[in-house]
């Protein structure tokens, strides 16, 4: 547990230290303080009374970065270590491998979410000093979205890593990975409704197992209890789920599939051969 | 006998890298191993420190198994990689994270380093990927030696090296314990031919001589 801790706090460190931690810092950190900003105060101010465009567009362009952020410099940086024999020596320290994956992925996983708990932190200052309640529980929720998605990808990457020995072909399958679930199924999910073959309900679940959809979904509901934006498919959802459950299975989903993948990329990691 | 390694094979991509190689080192054995570019000597020595899982025969350090039991091995082993590979976080941390998880003292390695002539010290808070060739190399050749590991494994050490720093780390080597295995890879066998009781060359593989000298 020990080594776990100092696994990760190395990590951290040396995440602190590189470039892309502050572009990421200063552009999705940006983007949140202002989400919350202006989200939270317009919400204290007004009450809410349905989805902004700001808004709308916050969401969206948080589906389209944090994703491949995370999959890129996550899958970058371990098999970049791997080919630059960095882990060759450092796992040539008694450290257990359980150890030294979990840690890394601690240590991950708390820079990728840090500024996203900043952010946090300044819009709710921010709401504060302008007075009024809080929604708290719009807050947490949507706190609670970004932690599942966060770790979802986190998890992808590190299968992706350990699957995947050289990081040219890592770093492509993560952008494949990330087109594909941004608009590939979407895509070809409309053009199987078109065509009406298959039931609407099957053709929803479908997308339901998508990750980036579930993060959408999610968020949008927490603003447009009615899901208005996303049209007829929110009767449905809302009518076979109802928004609760909705809730539940968006924050849940992503965390037992981020545990999913992060456990095979674990098996990998200890069966295969470590460079 | 410290590391019994038996008809060993290990296939990349369906080519035998390793192919049918067995030697055993014992305690206080000086091997210099040697072959061509591509023999497969530094695929061997990562299969004994339990990097690759080997496809056919066995490999036991000390009576482990160096993949299972590999928090039991590499305290006895040193490793110094062909090339000092470009970790990115300070000599600071890198300090810490070699005394925590491997119980090296912090003085050793303070001590070692004055002896190869590195001022530790000045360098602390430097990622040690800014340091120079030389000053890296002599950094981990202080951290292998303050470990007090039976089997010291070098792949080529000292192709950093100014003149007078190989000269170090040659008289240091002379000072290592009785007991103590070293298992040199290299391609210069003159220079540490006063260090070593046997040598091996390997070649496409196989081991194809292994002398006492
Ligand atoms: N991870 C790997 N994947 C595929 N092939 C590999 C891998 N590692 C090594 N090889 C191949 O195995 C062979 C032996 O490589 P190895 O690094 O063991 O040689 P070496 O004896 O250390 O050579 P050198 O003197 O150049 O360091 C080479 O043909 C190399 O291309
Ligand atoms: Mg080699």
């Amino acid at each position: 547990m020990k080594n776990l801790l100092l696994v990760a706090y190395l990590d951290i460190k040396e995440s602190l230290r590189s470039k892309w931690f502050y572009v990421y810092a200063i552009v999705f950190g940006g983007l949140m303080a202002l989400f919350f900003v202006t989200g939270v105060s317009d919400s204290v101010v007004m009450g809410f009374t349905g989805l902004s465009r700001l808004l709308l567009v916050f969401i969206q362009v948080t589906i389209i970065i944090l994703p491949i952020f995370i999959l890129i410099t996550t899958v970058k940086s371990i098999s970049g270590d791997r080919e630059s024999n960095v882990l060759e020596y450092m796992l040539s320290f008694p450290i257990s491998l359980t150890h030294y994956y979990w840690g890394k992925m601690l240590g991950r996983f708390l820079t990728v979410f840090l500024p996203v708990i900043f952010a946090l932190i300044l819009g709710v200052a921010f709401g504060i000093a302008k007075g009024g309640n809080l929604p708290w529980a719009m807050i947490s929720l949507y706190s609670a979205l970004l932690f599942a998605m966060c770790f979802v990808f986190l998890g992808i990457a590190f299968f992706v890593s350990t699957l995947v020995k050289s990081s040219d072909i890592a770093v492509g399958s993560s952008f494949m990975i990330w087109i594909i679930l941004l608009a590939f199924i979407d895509i070809a999910l409309i053009g199987l409704m078109l065509q009406g073959r298959v039931s609407d309900g099957l053709i929803i679940s479908i997308a339901l197992t998508n990750p980036i959809e579930v993060f959408r979904i999610g968020a949008i509901s927490l603003f447009d209890p009615e899901l208005t934006v996303i049209g007829p498919v929110a009767y449905y959802l809302l009518d076979t789920l109802g928004a609760k459950l909705l809730m539940f299975y968006s924050i849940f989903y992503p965390i037992i599939l981020g545990i999913f993948f992060s456990f095979m990329g674990y098996i990998a990691f200890k069966k295969k051969d470590l460079l | 006998m410290f590391v019994n390694v038996k008809n060993v094979t290990k296939k990349f991509l369906g080519v035998n890298v390793l192919d049918d190689v067995s030697f055993d080192i014992n305690l206080g054995g000086r091997i210099a191993m040697m072959g061509p570019n591509g023999a497969g000597k530094t695929t061997l020595i990562r299969a004994i420190l339990g990097f690759y899982h080997i496809d056919e025969g066995k490999i036991e350090v000390n009576g482990f198994d160096p993949i299972k039991d590999r928090v039991k091995v590499l305290p006895n082993i040193s490793f110094i990689p062909q090339l000092p590979p470009p970790i990115k976080i300070s000599l600071e941390e890198m300090i810490s994270f070699i005394t925590k998880s491997a119980n090296i003292s912090r003085e050793m390695i303070f001590e070692e380093s004055n002896k190869m002539d590195l001022n530790l010290k000045k360098n602390l808070h430097k990622q040690f990927f800014k340091l120079s060739g030389g000053m890296k190399q002599k950094l981990l050749i202080a951290i292998a030696l303050s470990k007090k590991s039976s089997l010291l494994v070098f792949d080529e050490p000292t192709a950093n090296l100014d003149p007078k720093a190989r000269e170090h780390f040659y008289k240091l080597l002379e000072k290592l314990d009785e007991d103590c295995s070293t298992l040199f890879i290299t391609h210069r066998l003159d220079e540490i031919k006063g260090l070593v009781n046997r040598q091996i060359y390997m070649d496409l593989g196989k081991v194809i001589e292994d002398e006492k000298i």
